[in-house]
Formats: C-alpha cells, structure tokens, sequence
C-alpha cells in the first residue's frame, strides 16, 4: 500500500484488491461495520490458525435463505447468467453454489432440521487427494479451495467430495468482481471468504448475513483458538461431523443434528 | 512352427481410403463438437454438478479398459508361450496403442481446460491416482512401442520375453490404476470398494479381447487372407472364458456390496428400481454383454459360425459399454447419502430430494466426442496395419496348428 | 509445445519491434489517457522493468496471494487494473482488454494472448453491496460490474 491511503479510520477501511492505494469511500446504508481494525495481509498464512464454524441447526430458521443470498452477493455468484438456450431445469443444475439450505427428515422419529450445507474444509479433504495437479489444495489456515490457475477442470474433486460442495463453471461468465473471478471450465467452491481473511475481518458473509437475520445459527472462528467463541462453544454443546464415518475431521461442525 | 511372414493390409485403395474417410468424417464432426463445446462450455453437455462425468467418460474409460485387454492376445503368446497366439502379438500391440490413445484423447479433450494440459503433465499431485495413471499411460505407450519393435525387429528377439513381461505386469497395472480411480472414491457408495480395480482387469480381458477378435475378422475378411478355424476356436474359447469371469466378479461385487446394510441403498437401485440403470444393468450388461455371448460361443452350432461369433463379439462390446454406464453414470446418479438415516425434504442444490436420483441425458455433441475417439483409434489402427507389417499373411490352420501341417 | 514456442519467440521479436518502433520510440507509452496512471510517472516498480517483467512480477503475485493468502502487495493484478483502467465518453470504465486499451494494444503489438481476463474482471468492480468496503477507483469512475472481453455465451 502506498503510505497516504494506509490509515483505516471510522468509515474508511482498505479496500481488498487495490493494493494501489485504493480506500473505502462509500459506505451503504444499514451496513455492519466492523470496528476491527482490518489490513490486508503481510505475512504467509500459518498453520497456528484453523478456521471453521459451528453450526447450530436449532436455530437455523426454515425458510431463511439470508446465508445463501449474501454468500451469493459476496463471491459474485448472483452475476451468473443462464446462458442463452439453456432450459431453467438443466441451469439449475449447472450454476455454480456455494452454500445451500437442506431440510432433513429423520426416517425414525421425523424430527425435521434445516441446516445450511457447504464445503466443510476437511482436514483431510478427498478433494485434494485427487487433484492430479495439485489445483486443488489446503492452505495452512486449514481453508480447502482451489488454484484455479493451476484447475484443469477434470472434476475429479468433484466425485470425490462427499458434500457435493464443489461446483463446475458450465459456461462463460461475462460478469465478475474484481475480488473474486471466475471463469468457464475451473471448479471451484467456499473458501471460506478468503478474501476477508486476508483482511483481517472477523466474520465471513454468512455467518455475518444470518446473524443481521437475528438467527446467530453460524459461529465461524478460528478451531486452534482455545479462548476464542468457536473453541468454547464446541466444548460445551453436543455437535457433530457430516459423514463422520469418513474420517475427515470436518472444520465445520453442526450442533443439534 | 512355419515362419510367419507378415504383410502390410493389402485392400484395394478404394475400399481402404473409402474407410479412412468414413472414419475421418466422423473425427472430423466429433473435432466440431468440440470446438463447440468448448467455445460454449460444459453447459451444453448433459453434465452437470450432480453427474458430473458423463458420455465422454464412459468412451474414455471403455477404451482405456479395452486398450490394455487387447494387449492380452500378445501377453498370451509371449508370457504364457502359446506359440499359436504369437502371430497375433503385433496386431494386438497396434491395437492397445491405438485404443489407448483413443481413449485418452476423449478424456483430455473433455476438460473444461485443455489448454492447460501442460500444467496437468508438469505439476503432479502424487497422491492422485490421477496423476498415477499419466504415469501408467505414458508407461504403456513406451512399453507397447517397445514390445512391437522387439516382436517385428531381428534384434529385438531375445528382449521379446522381458519386455512381454514387462508390458504384461504394466497393463494390469494400467487396469487397476483405471479402476482405482473409482475405487477410491470413499464418497459414492456405489465406488467405494476394492473389488473395482480387480473387477476391471477382468473386464478389460473381455472388451479388449472382443474388439480384437472383430478387428482380425474384418481385417482378413477384407484382405481375402485365410483365417482358420483353429485361430478363431481358439480366440472365441478365449473369450469365453473372459465373459464368464466378467459375471463372476459382476456377482462378486454385488454380493460384497449386499453384505452389510448401508449399500443396500444403492444396491436396489442398480438392480431393482433405478429405472434405465436397472435395465443397462440386466439387459446390457448381463444380458447382452454376458448371457447371450456365452451361450453362443459354446453353443455347438453357432459357435463354429463366425458371423454369430462376430455377433458374440460385438455384444459383448455393447453390454461392456452399458456396464461402464452403470457404473459411471449410475453410479453418480445415486445421490450422495450425506445424511444416513435420513430424508433430505428439501435442497437448494438438488440433494437427491426424497431420494430421487441425479438425471442425466447425453447430449449429441458428448456423444460425437466419444464417436470420434472411437474412430481415430481405428484410424490409427487401420493406416497401421497398412503401412506396417502387422498381419500375417496366413492364419490358416496349418500355420497356426503345426500338427495339422502335413 | 512446439505452439507455444512459435508464440514466444513471436512475442519476444515483437516485444522488441513494439519496444523499439512502437510509441516508445516516439516518446510515448501505453498508458491510457484517463486513467490514474496518466497522472502519475512511474509505475509500482520502474517502468522499464515492468514493460519488461510484469509477467513474472503478476504471476509471483498470483501464487502469493493464492496460496500464502499475501494481500499487503502493490503488485495485485487488481491494482494494475485500477491504476491502468481509463474511462470511457460515459466516464464508465473502459475493459482494460478492449480493443486499443492498456494490456490489450500491447498485447496486439506483441503478439500475446492471456486469457486471464476469462475470470478477471477488466474494470474495477465494487465490492459486493453488503460488504463492508467500497473502493474509490483512483480515476474517479464510476463503478460497473464487469462486463467482461470474452465474446459468446450471451445473455438472453
Ligand atoms: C499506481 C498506479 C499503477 C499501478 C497500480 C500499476 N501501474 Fe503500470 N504504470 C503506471 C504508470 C504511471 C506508468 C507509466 C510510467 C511512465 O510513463 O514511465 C505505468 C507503466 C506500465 C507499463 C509500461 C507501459 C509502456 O507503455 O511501456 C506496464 C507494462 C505496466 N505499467 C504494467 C503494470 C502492471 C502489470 C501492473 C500490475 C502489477 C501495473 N502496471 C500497476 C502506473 C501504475
Ligand atoms: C479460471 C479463472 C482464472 C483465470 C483464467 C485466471 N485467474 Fe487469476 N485468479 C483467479 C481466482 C479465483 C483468484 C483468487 C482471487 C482472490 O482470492 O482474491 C485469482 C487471483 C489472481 C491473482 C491474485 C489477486 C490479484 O488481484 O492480484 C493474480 C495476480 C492473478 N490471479 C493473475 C492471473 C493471471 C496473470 C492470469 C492469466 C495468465 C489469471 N490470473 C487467470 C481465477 C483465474
Ligand atoms: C509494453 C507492452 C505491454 C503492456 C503495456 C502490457 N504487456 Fe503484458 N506482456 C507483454 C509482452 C511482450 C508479454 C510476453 C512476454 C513473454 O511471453 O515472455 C506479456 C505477457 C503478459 C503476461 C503473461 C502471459 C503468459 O501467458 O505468459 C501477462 C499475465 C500479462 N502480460 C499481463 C498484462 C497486463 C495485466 C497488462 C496491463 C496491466 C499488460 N500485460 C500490459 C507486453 C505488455
């Protein structure tokens, strides 16, 4: 950062790309503002963090899509464009997601519960495993994502992931962000919000979106943190692991499932 | 033995450029579809981020699987000394390269990046069996190019055993390295077990076998060269024996994945209500690419006819495809069981809601794709045996059996 | 491979007729005017370096920021795009691989193909509304989302 923009003061944060010296100036309307002093990164992720979340599927509202829609507007996801001749039904199956709302029934006592599904950055992720090059990959603060400069978009990933987390980019994208590209023929999945990592914000767009709902059903923090919120509520309430069968050591967790 | 002299395919040039042209054509249409598809993208395609291998996959891996059985005939010969397959080493060689190359064309050219290929030959992950297998591919060529120049060259005699043994070991490496890729897929049920890799070697002595047998009996009927019975006896007995071992380790697999209750799941949907799966599954690959056959070839009549031999084997191609289907395409379209135990009611990103399995409908350009590395493995088999010396001149019965020379 | 050969030693000869023959030689550079960098004289590093090595500078920057998660960079291909963007007669950025514009009319020159801006976006964007930050973009634009280079796949 050149050093005139480098302060961050009241309304003004640094803004995540434009390392040229670029700061915040318009801020919308009825927006959380952390009051964290965020900067972008200095120094190589370390192994000394792990993120992940809770998930408390109790409260997790049916209905409530806020997770999804901020996920969506936050990755860019909401600029897909059915590409022109495509049915609505084949679309649908082909545009890429992030995060989705599953409603789940046990088949013995009926109990419904509804819980947001996404990628749960496995400590030992298939994914990765199988990426023959590697694309695929865990960097150290325990986020599963993939180098899609590297992606050669064999989808692999993709029959290995027991989540069905990961999405293939079926078409050209004409619109993108600046924060997060995109492009056809790349896989590509949560990252966490990798971008607010590396700025040192505290929280990523959904737990942000469903908290601003009033529903607090996502703690994201950091797992290596034994003082941090994450840390503690995982010690004092019952949760569990998707498929634990599998041995993954999900960094996503789930409490009243 | 009679020396065996070998002869390049000596049709006439109408009917052989006739040939090639037809084969040209449909590689030709299968290249537009890929410009098509890669110009739009995969949306074009049936696949999606349910199935997300589809059509081009199903070729790709038939003919990876054929490519390493139809080296099996020279294996035969060569490590297992029968003296009577070993006029058919060179043709077999030809063919697992050309199959092979087939195959992995389709693949490649199915990415979403292909343009990236150099990174996928230059940066490896060695934990993917994936990148194991560009190993195993490479490996083959090198080897089987090897192996036919030991068999054509004078001094390549007295290396034709070790390299023989060496491309032998190497092909069912090559299987197992195709089959693991699906084997080690934890996530599906329908992958997740060991008797995939085994179960694929064995299905390769199948499908490779049988488009061998086909390729041979074209290849002399057109070339008016002689083809005895002996040859044929031999080679249909062969493949006999191949599709009975391809049921056993169908019911073998079955019956492992039957064994406990979490697959059942996914079991009664391959076998009882998975609609066009079930039906690939009894019709195509039992039926077809297994009862039917095997009832021909030891069938006292008809299995001394050759058109119901090139019939057997051309079914058991077709029931070799329906089984890669099932598995492939099946076995993504079975949702995944995130939840055991559980219904998912509702999902945002289709979760196999109520149970209901993943759709799939291949679209034609896919189709083109796989049609087109169908055919440029027959071109290069076909420009092969013509330029080269690939077929012996006589596969009478005398030259094969030398008790029968009088 | 033998492709991507041909191409390098095309661009290199073009790089060298582009950076001799072509406006450099006249005095003149690519920058966009308009753009933040017009206003400016040098760029995140020596000009002349980057004219020369902002392929590697990029493509060192592409993996610190993916895989060691860097960001406090001044080397971020998002940045070369908001200093180097220029507006448009509707003071709406211009795609900085359109036609005649920064990357692009150098690339023309010599002879470079990036398919980069398959993914990136060529202007700058905002941060998604309802993220906390907004960038100011140097030249005063207005903000647009991408509206990308790549020809097909249109919208209905
Ligand atoms: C803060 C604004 C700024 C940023 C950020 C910036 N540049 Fe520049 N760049 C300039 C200026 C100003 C010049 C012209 C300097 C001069 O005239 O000597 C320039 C010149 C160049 C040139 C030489 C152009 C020519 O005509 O020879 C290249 C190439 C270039 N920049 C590439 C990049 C790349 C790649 C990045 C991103 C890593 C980047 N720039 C980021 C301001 C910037
Ligand atoms: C398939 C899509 C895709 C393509 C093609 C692509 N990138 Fe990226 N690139 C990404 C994604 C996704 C990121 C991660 C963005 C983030 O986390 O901020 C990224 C990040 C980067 C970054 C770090 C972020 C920044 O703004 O500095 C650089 C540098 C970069 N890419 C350079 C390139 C270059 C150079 C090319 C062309 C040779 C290229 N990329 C092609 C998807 C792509
Ligand atoms: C002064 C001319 C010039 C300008 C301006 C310029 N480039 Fe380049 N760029 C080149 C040349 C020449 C090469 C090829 C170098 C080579 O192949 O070794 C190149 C190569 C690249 C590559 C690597 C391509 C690859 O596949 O290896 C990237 C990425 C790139 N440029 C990005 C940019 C971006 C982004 C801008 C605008 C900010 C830009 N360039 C502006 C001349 C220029």
């Amino acid at each position: 950062m050149t050093q005139e923009h480098d302060k961050v003061d009241g309304g003004r944060r640094s803004f995540i790309g434009a390392a040229a010296g670029l700061t915040a100036a318009t801020v919308a309307p009825g927006l959380i503002l952390h009051t964290v002093e965020a900067a972008p990164r200095s120094e190589a992720v370390t192994d000394k963090v792990r993120w992940g979340m809770l998930i408390d599927t109790a409260k997790c509202a049916d209905g409530c899509s806020a997770c999804v829609d901020a996920c969506d507007k936050e990755n860019g996801l909401d600029l897909q464009v059915k590409p022109h001749g495509a049915s609505e039904a084949m679309w649908d199956r082909q545009r890429a997601v992030w995060i989705r709302k599953v409603q789940v029934q046990d088949n013995l006592t009926g109990r419904v519960t509804n819980l947001p599904m996404l990628c749960q950055h496995c400590e030992r992720p298939p994914c990765v495993d199988v990426c023959p090059t590697g694309a695929s990959f865990k960097r150290a603060d325990g986020i599963v994502m993939v180098d899609r400069h590297t992606c050669i978009g064999c989808r692999y990933c993709m029959m290995a992931c027991p989540y069905k987390a990961r999405s293939f980019i079926h078409q050209v994208v004409e619109e993108k962000l600046t924060a997060t590209p995109r492009g056809k023929g790349c896989v590509e999945s949560c990252n966490l919000c990798v971008q607010r990592r590396d700025n040192g914000e505290t929280s990523t767009a959904c737990a942000d979106a469903c908290a601003a709902a009033g529903h607090h059903a996502i703690l994201f923090g950091d797992l290596k943190d034994p003082n941090g919120a994450l840390s503690k509520a995982l010690a004092s309430a019952a949760s569990r692991q998707v498929r634990e069968d599998l041995n993954l050591n999900t960094g996503v967790r789930y409490s009243s499932l | 033995m009679k020396r065996i002299v070998y002869r390049e395919w000596r049709i006439q040039p109408e009917r052989y450029w006739g040939l090639l042209a037809i084969l040209g054509a449909v590689a030709g249409i299968a290249g537009l579809a890929v410009l098509f598809m890669e110009h739009e993208g995969h949306w074009v395609t049936g696949m999606t981020n349910e199935v997300v291998w589809g059509m081009p996959h199903v070729f790709a891996v038939f003919l990876i699987v054929a490519a390493s059985g139809a080296l099996n005939v020279a294996s035969i010969g060569t490590v297992f000394g029968r003296t009577a397959y070993k006029p058919l080493g060179r043709l077999s060689g030809l063919l697992a390269l050309a199959l092979l190359i087939g195959g992995l064309l389709v693949l490649v050219l199915d990415l979403g990046r292909p343009e990236r290929l150099i990174v996928a030959a230059t940066t490896y992950n060695f934990r993917s069996i994936f990148a194991w297998n560009i190993y195993l591919y490479t490996g083959f060529v090198v080897i089987v190019v090897a192996y036919l120049w030991a068999l054509a060259d004078r001094k390549g005699g007295p290396y034709s055993k070790t390299v023989g043994y060496a491309a032998f070991v190497w092909r069912l490496l090559l299987t197992m390295g195709t089959g693991s890729i699906f084997g080690f897929i934890v996530a599906r049920q329908a992958y997740d077990t060991a008797i995939l890799p085994p179960m694929f070697i064995i299905m390769s002595f199948a499908y490779g076998l049988a488009v061998f047998i086909l390729v041979l009996m074209f290849a002399y009927d057109q070339d008016k060269r002689p083809l005895g019975d002996v040859m044929l006896g031999k080679l249909k007995n062969l493949l006999g024996v191949f599709i009975a071992a391809v049921l056993l380790m169908t019911l073998m697999y079955h019956l492992t994945k039957l064994y406990g209750a979490k697959n059942l799941g996914v079991e009664s949907f391959i076998l009882v209500n998975g609609g066009i799966y079930t039906a690939l599954f009894w019709v195509g690959w039992v039926l077809v690419g297994c009862l039917a056959p095997l009832g021909i070839v030891y069938h006292p009549v008809l299995g001394k006819d050759r058109n119901w031999i090139a019939a057997a084997a051309a079914m058991v191609i077709l029931g070799g495809f329906a089984a890669v289907y099932v598995i492939i395409i099946g076995g993504q379209s079975f949702p995944l069981q995130m939840f055991p135990g559980s219904t998912i009611l509702a999902s945002g990103f289709h979760d196999g809601v109520n149970g209901v399995p993943a759709s799939y409908v291949p679209s034609i350009p896919e189709i083109l794709l796989g049609l087109g590395g169908v055919s440029v493995a027959l071109i290069i088999t076909a420009v092969g045996v013509r330029v080269l010396q690939f077929l012996p001149e006589s596969l009478a019965d005398p030259v094969v059996d030398p008790h029968l020379a009088t | 491979m033998a492709n991507a050969v041909v191409r390098g030693l095309l661009a290199v000869a073009g790089l060298a007729w582009a950076l001799g023959a072509q406006p450099a030689a006249a005095g003149e550079n690519f920058v966009a005017p308009g753009s933040k960098a017009a206003g400016l004289t040098s760029c995140v590093e020596p000009t002349d370096f980057m004219r020369r090595n902002h392929m590697e500078v990029i493509k060192h920057q592409r993996h610190t920021v993916v895989h060691k998660g860097i960001r406090d960079s001044k080397h971020t291909l998002a940045g070369c795009i908001a200093c180097h963007v220029a507006p448009g007669p509707d003071q709406k950025p211009v795609s900085v691989y359109a036609e005649g514009q920064f990357c692009q009319r150098c690339h023309a020159y010599t002879a470079v193909d990036v398919n980069c801006f398959g993914c990136h976006a060529t202007v700058p964007t905002p941060p998604a509304a309802g993220t906390a930050a907004a960038g100011d973009l140097g030249a005063g634009l207005v903000q647009v989302p991408d509206h990308g280079v790549t020809a097909g796949g249109e919208r209905p």
